[in-house]
């Protein structure tokens, strides 16, 4: 029974993209998918940026294949690594090798331990004295992204969040285990052993990073559902007198007005513009810069823009949807920003159609 | 126990915490920020696209006292998709022109867009469906290309 509900969740995990996982008739180039995919997060060279840094010695020599090939497979909801279902299983492979084709990187010679046993309660003991301060009390990890405007540079990498559902998956109790008992030279991660830990400590403390499997998704690794990508309200008024309305509601958000435009503005001569689909760029600064820090690339949907269109006869205001930005960054932290821009765009679209 | 855990951690990730597949294209150019901006909008230009608009978001910050690196936005489209697409689908307006936002990290700087094929999740269309395919189909070439420049 267990082997048919297992083999059902994995179907309905990886079935859709079954398709697109066959395997491709030429073989894959390792470097350029890892340029392509890899790259712009862990940097060129796998010196890290706003994912790990992969380079690292004491990092690829304790990771096996199978956590990095899961890591990409699954990614870790919640936690900007984005999940690689697009890929093929040659290709992922093909980045494998890649990766390992760097100076100095041998995979672990030990084979990974299905479940090492331990006493959990003892480990939530031993983890709240030891590994809390960098981890989370719940093993949610470090904040920000890792990148450059998030954190120091001088900042090697971001304690992972252990209690990550795509973590744990792909860490076997091996691979934490061994993290623990040798730390990772070149983080902040210390061995254990010579912090004064016993080894049957240690297993309990593997026992314990495990148990975060029974509880509830973390809110770390939750995504923001939003059933339409667009807001949308109806307008009484003329679209000049609407844009008018726009501006104000605007202003009472706080927000600067940045500047009204056409939406084919720049696409046609002066004079020519359709003034029947106009555009109000407006923006918080200081929401901008606290969502930067937290995650650099929210710029893609910034500054805020408030659309207002004739169309069949009706006047339309209309925004995009900011709960969709936590599904496309993948990045709980900015769950809490997207409700509250969310909430701000509401009330926008409801002042200027009052 | 294994096998319990091993669902588990299926059906969380499958069903309730699944949402993380890539839906953004991203690419590092190891090129200064002003290089790469030059380079990425003459790269755009030669896929036939207008960069209408380049939006300086670093400017608009600093002046209003915060700090930042490099930090600009790229608007860029074509004049008859989008009068065609915006007449036609005008929810798909706030999508529109097509985005890239370019900020600089360190001595190299990161280009990403949204992988315009995801919008075909809401807008399911398959004269639209054509459409995404084609300017993910770009702009990926345009980070390939971008990034390649030495």
């Amino acid at each position: 029974m267990f082997r048919f509900l297992i083999l059902l969740a994995s179907l309905l995990f990886y079935g859709a993209n079954a398709a697109k996982a066959a395997e491709p008739s030429a073989r894959p180039d390792g470097a350029r998918l890892y340029a392509q995919r890899c790259s712009a997060c862990h940097g060129a060279d796998g010196r890290g940026g706003v994912g790990v840094p992969l380079a690292l010695p004491a990092f690829l020599s304790s990771v096996d294949d199978a956590y990095l090939r899961k890591t990409m497979r699954l990614g870790r909801p919640g936690r900007v690594m984005p999940a690689f279902t697009q890929l093929a299983d040659a290709e992922l492979e093909s980045i494998i090798a890649h990766i390992r084709s760097w100076p100095g990187q041998k995979p672990p010679k030990t084979a990974p331990q299905d479940r090492i046993a331990g006493y959990v309660a003892h480990g939530q003991t031993l983890y709240t004295r030891h590994c809390a301060a960098c981890h989370g009390a719940h093993g949610e990890g470090g904040h920000g992204t890792g990148v450059t405007l998030s954190r120091p540079r001088s900042a090697p990498i971001l304690a992972p969040a252990l209690n990550n559902p795509g973590f744990l998956a792909a860490a076997s109790d091996t691979l934490i285990k061994t993290t623990l008992l040798n730390g990772r030279e070149g983080t902040p991660m210390r061995s254990f052993l010579k912090q004064g830990l016993k080894e049957r400590d240690i297993n309990d403390i593997v026992a314990y990073v495990r148990s975060f499997e029974q509880l509830s998704p973390p809110p770390g690794a939750r995504v923001l559902e939003s059933e339409s990508p667009v807001l949308v309200r109806v307008s009484p008024y003329s679209v000049e007198e609407t844009v008018e309305k726009v501006k104000t509601a605007v202003g009472a958000a706080n927000m600067r007005l940045i500047r009204v435009q056409t939406l084919d503005q720049g696409f046609v001569a002066d004079g020519k513009e359709n003034h029947d689909q106009t555009i109000v760029y407006s923006c918080d600064f200081s929401f901008l810069n606290e969502a930067l820090k937290v995650d650099p690339r929210v710029g893609l949907f910034l500054p805020c823009r408030v659309t207002v269109i004739r169309h069949a006869g009706k006047v339309q205001v209309m925004t995009i949807n900011p709960k969709r930005l936590s599904r496309i960054f993948n990045n709980a932290e900015l769950n809490d920003l997207c409700e509250q821009m969310y909430k701000v765009y509401v009330e926008i679209l409801e002042e200027s159609v009052l | 126990m294994n096998r319990l855990r091993m669902l588990v951690v299926f059906v969380l990730l499958g069903l309730g915490v699944s949402a993380a597949a890539d839906e953004l294209l991203m690419a590092r150019i190891t090129q200064p920020f002003p290089e790469a901006m030059n380079n990425l909008q003459e790269t755009i230009r030669a896929k036939g696209y207008v960069v209408s608009r380049v939006q300086r978001v670093d400017v608009g910050l600093t002046s209003s006292g915060f700090q930042t690196a490099e930090y600009r936005l790229v608007f860029f489209g074509k004049q008859a998709e989008i009068r065609e697409l915006s007449a036609a689908y005008p929810e798909l307006i706030p999508y529109l022109p097509l985005t890239i936002v370019v900020f600089a990290e360190g001595d190299d700087t990161l280009v990403l867009a949204t992988d315009p094929l995801k919008l075909g999740e809401f807008f399911n269309k398959p004269e639209l469906l054509k459409r995404f395919g084609v300017w993910e189909k770009d702009v990926r070439a345009i980070f390939d290309d971008v990034s390649r420049i030495p």
